[in-house]
């Protein structure tokens, strides 16, 4: 076997590996309205994984802008999420958790689950969404339980 | 007669610019707060006490080395710069230098002093010797209001300082203007959102433990957003620097300037 010949195999089989890849790192969700209906994951959200991404800043990191009940340090440049779950369905969190410029296309909120159409990301983190599908889940299956208004 | 009238063509056509540019300033320049107002007053103190500021030791420093005698020609910036105060140079920059026609900062026309007039090395940006000469230069100028122009051959670099200060970029998808002019005075979980300016730089950054470029301060908060980082010197950050000049227009320089 020539040389060339070796090399087309280890093409091929390196190609169906990074398509596989590819598809473990895609990031995508279908909107409708204001809304993702679909659940990311096959796994239903855990909303006490969920809880402690929204407070963590290896999380989501969420109380740098929005009071979080429970939470005494947060910041104050987004509405509370106090009450979030009675305001909003979990389909509509789903949006605004991984897209928010979806809804609104000034919001400094970052697009937790997005890799595309961004620009200029450190090379560590492109082709990375800040949180996973089942992440989002979790942060969704969190925020849903926050019927409250404090 | 004629001269008068000619005259007061030009103011109105200045004023008339003037209302344009100051319509399009999302910060007025009636609410323009420097970086200090959103200190505690612990640092706000120390900053404003000479002798406790640490940014000072980089003013002294830099005064030494004004007087030192280097390049091939062995020559000193106080060698042309004799009688000369260099009161309200900082103020102006960046600006175009009419040599090459390129936007420069405070540290380039320093390195461009060095190479053209002295025949010695460029000094690195973020080096103890660059540092110590801008702070020193810009500190001459403490209290006097920022003035740069934009018109001219500026005016380009000025439209592409603004669009970068708009371009949402990072993981974090934010643009500067998203928490500097839209978010200031706010509390990012416990700290407060300045206004964005760099009338303090260079500056004594208590998280650094040391004084910094502005360039080096725009490298932070693009970290802190998961942005890619150009190296120093890039034409990017200069034209930033040049829009960051422009929104600050008339803020007093406060160099050193000591920042959490």
């Amino acid at each position: 076997m020539t040389r060339k010949h070796a090399v087309a195999p280890a093409i091929a089989i390196l190609l169906a590996y990074s398509q596989v890849w590819a598809q473990g790192e895609s990031v995508r969700f279908e909107a409708v309205g204001d809304a993702i209906p679909r659940a990311l994951t096959s796994e239903p959200g855990n909303a006490a994984r969920g809880r402690s991404i929204v407070v963590n800043r290896d999380g989501g990191a969420c109380t740098l802008c929005h009071a979080v009940p429970g939470e005494k340090n947060f910041g104050n440049i987004a509405p509370t999420l106090a009450g979030v779950g009675a305001r909003l369905s979990p389909a509509q969190l789903r949006l605004r958790v991984a897209d928010s410029t979806r809804v609104n296309p000034d919001t400094p909120m970052p697009a937790y689950y997005r890799t595309e159409g961004l620009n200029q990301v450190a090379a560590a983190f492109r082709g990375k969404p800040l949180l996973s599908a089942q992440q989002v889940e979790d942060v969704v299956a969190w925020l849903a339980t926050l019927k409250e208004a404090q | 007669m004629r001269r008068a009238r000619a005259r007061l063509a030009l103011a109105a056509a200045a004023l008339a610019a003037g209302v344009v540019l100051a319509q399009e300033r999302a910060i007025p320049p009636g609410e323009l707060k420097s970086g200090s107002v959103f200190l505690g007053s612990d640092l706000r103190a120390l900053q404003n006490d000479d002798f406790a500021n640490p940014g000072m030791l980089w003013v002294e420093r830099g005064e030494r080395l004004w007087s030192e005698l280097a390049g091939k020609k062995t020559l000193a910036c106080a060698s042309c710069h004799k009688d000369t105060s260099m009161r309200g140079v900082a103020a102006s920059y960046p600006k175009i230098d009419k040599a090459s026609g390129k936007l420069v900062n405070l540290e380039d026309r320093i390195n461009l002093c060095r190479t053209g007039r002295m025949d010695a090395e460029p000094l690195r940006y973020e080096s103890e010797e660059l540092l110590a000469l801008t702070a020193y230069v810009a500190r001459q100028s403490l209290g006097l209001p920022i003035a740069t122009r934009i018109d001219g051959a500026a005016r380009a670099h000025f439209e592409a300082g603004r669009a970068a200060y708009h371009l949402r970029r990072g993981q974090m998808n934010l643009s500067c203007a998203h928490c500097h002019d839209a978010q200031w005075g706010k509390r990012l979980l416990s700290e407060t959102i300045s206004q964005g300016h760099p009338n303090a730089y260079p500056a004594y950054r208590m998280e650094w433990q040391t004084i910094g470029s502005l360039q080096r301060r725009i490298r932070a908060c693009l970290s802190g957003i998961r942005a890619e980082m150009l190296p120093y010197g890039s034409p990017e950050y200069l034209d930033l620097e040049l829009y960051l000049a422009w929104r600050a227009q008339g803020l007093p320089i406060e160099t050193p300037g000591v920042r959490r």
